[in-house]
């Protein structure tokens, strides 16, 4: 720790005066950076559109981190980022801070979602209805067998609650929609801090069922096939499902400024919704609005 | 001339006793924002109703903020740690320092030295990716998300901790004992475990707590092994979830000035306590140690 000291004393100090040492004629050809943070669903999103905005506009740098929804409105609101990535609506509570900070949100809708349940592939369950889902995640039902799966106990996995990701699922699956439900994740459930250890916890054990988003899909996890109820035909998530709502867990993904996009800031949110920023959102496995 | 050195003394010495009260200041500093941040959890919550309440759903609305769980998970999963680190660690110590021959000794010791090294996260992406999986097929669970995971991860943790200060308590026995038990004569075993073991006990015993310590506070990799479910333990191999991870896999969301945000802050004051707890007891009983 000692040692840290200096070095980061020194560059203290230097960043301290840099802005005195650049001349008026290089402040011209300035580059210029901006934020963007929040869901950990869109961060690779994020991180493609950052490298291809960059291609074109070579004296913008993009700084693209993860940490929650919830993290990166939160940073929009205290001003520690220019755009944060959200894969809910903000709620009323944050848009009431934001003012109180002076911030207005501006909410833009830029890729589509779908939530993906999974579980090991061995497992031979491969169809449940939003009601089945519902009853496994809130721990009515504890075993395989009452799914006509083999005799072993369920293990639950869900994401933190920082996660836009347990938010949707839970006001979505849990609470079928009604936002003011009393439903709640069973107290058992594991509470996973990022989809990466979701994937990987599901792909090494057979007593085990999560959630993710599309991008995560790999081989590795077997998908189960979602009706919205017992008379309902039981849908894959895919692109076409998702687009057309067919598919019943699926979400809209936001970008959220403070107010209108002015700048490099819009120069970004208009490629984002170009062709060439579509493209990467297919690419990411996400959904295109178009 | 003179005055002037005077001066210049009184400002010295001024300037070393702020230094030395430094940490005080600090330890009281942070205490008493955490106090004024997390006692606002009762408006909330009550007292009995955040200590005792089974469900930590914080959130809802309204947030349900019981840490009962929480608690009892940190201390499940440190307990399990303690029983493992410290007999291996104290008995790595006495190998270390009365034992093993000079080459092995010197091996060893900086062996320890990289496992103090090495940051708990990437410790903590061990066990998920072997640990984890080893624990739920050898024994057969359900997951391996699991608390005893958890003190697996921190009994690494804790024994250079242990080892280093444990081997020097030993080390720090006046020669004479042992030699005077060999003179009357005992064997190597029996001055060991007769006469060194109680002339280095106290410092053994701070070792422990030392480990103790660091191992209540950890987060990182315990977040990652765990499993995280806030539910009342029954058994070491089932998840569960501790104060520290919930503070640290939260605080980046929970809006300021929620009750979500004071209980956090109020968890961080419980964790407090019962680190000072464990100083506390460790060091009442060295004092009594040594008066014996």
């Amino acid at each position: 720790m000692k040692r840290l000291c200096l070095p980061a004393f020194s560059l203290l100090c230097l960043s301290f005066f840099a802005p005195f040492l650049d001349s008026p004629a290089a402040a011209a050809q300035k580059s210029v950076s901006f934020q963007i943070k929040g869901s950990d669903t869109m961060v690779n999103l994020g991180q493609a559109w950052a490298e291809a905005f960059n291609a074109i506009h070579a004296n913008v740098n993009v700084a693209v981190t993860g940490g929650g929804s919830g993290t990166g409105i939160a940073a929009l609101i205290n001003g520690t980022c220019d755009i944060a990535e959200s894969s809910r609506a903000v709620e009323e509570k944050e848009t009431k801070q934001a003012e109180a900070e002076g911030i207005r949100f501006n909410q833009e809708i830029v890729a589509l979602d779908g939530i993906v349940v999974v579980v090991h592939p061995s497992n031979p369950v491969k169809n449940l209805t939003l009601d089945q889902l519902r009853e496994v995640f809130m721990g009515n039902i504890k075993n395989w067998r009452m799914l006509d799966g083999p005799d072993i106990p369920i293990v639950l996995l869900s994401r933190e609650v920082n996660s836009g990701t347990h938010i949707f699922f839970k006001e979505h699956v849990l609470r079928r929609g009604k936002k003011k439900g009393t439903e709640e994740f069973s107290p058992g459930a594991l509470m996973m801090p990022s989809s990466y250890a979701i994937a990987e916890e599901v792909a090494n054990n057979e007593n085990t069922i999560g959630y993710y988003g599309m991008g995560y899909i790999s081989p590795r996890q077997k998908i189960i096939a979602v009706a919205k109820d017992a008379n309902s035909p039981f849908i894959e998530p895919n692109i076409q499902a998702v687009r057309s709502n067919a598919y019943p867990i699926s979400r809209p993904l936001y970008l959220y400024t403070n107010g209108t996009p002015q700048g490099v800031i819009k120069e970004f949110i208009d490629f984002v919704y170009s062709k060439e920023g579509q493209e990467i959102v297919k690419k990411t496995d996400f959904v295109p609005i178009k | 001339m003179a005055k002037l050195r005077k001066l210049k003394e009184a400002v010295i010495e001024k300037l070393i006793f702020l230094s030395g009260i430094a940490s005080i200041v600090f330890v009281a500093l942070i205490f008493i924002f955490l106090l004024r941040e997390g006692i606002s959890v009762l408006k909330s919550t009550s007292l009995g109703a955040f200590l005792g309440g089974k469900y930590w759903y914080p959130i809802s609305d309204p947030a349900k903020l019981g840490i009962l769980p929480l608690i009892l998970g940190s201390l499940l999963v440190t307990l399990g740690a303690i029983a493992l680190a410290v007999p291996l660690g104290i008995s790595a110590a006495f190998y270390i320092a009365e034992v093993a021959p000079a080459r092995l000794r010197n091996i060893l010791k900086s062996c320890v030295e990289v496992l103090s090294a090495i940051p708990s996260v990437v410790l903590g992406f061990l066990g998920i990716t072997i640990l984890v999986p080893f624990l739920k097929h050898s024994l057969n669970l359900p997951t391996g998300l699991t608390a005893f995971a958890g003190s697996i991860m921190l009994a690494f943790m804790a024994m250079p901790t242990i080892i280093s200060i444990s081997e020097d308590a030993i080390n720090a026995v006046p020669r004479e004992y042992k030699e005077g038990a060999i003179a009357l004569g005992a064997t190597h075993w029996q001055s060991l475990h007769r006469v060194i073991i109680h002339g280095a006990l106290p410092g053994i015993i701070a070792a422990s707590m030392l480990g103790i310590g660091r191992v209540f506070g950890e987060t990182m990799a315990v977040m990652m092994v765990t499993g995280n479910a806030a539910v009342i333990p029954t058994s070491l191999f089932q998840p569960v979830r501790t104060l520290t991870a919930t503070i640290a896999a939260e605080m980046g969301e929970a809006a300021k000035g929620s009750p979500h945000y004071f209980a956090l802050f109020a968890v961080g004051i419980v964790l407090f306590v019962i680190s000072f707890l464990i100083n506390l007891t460790a060091d009442l009983f060295l004092n009594r140690v040594r008066k014996r």
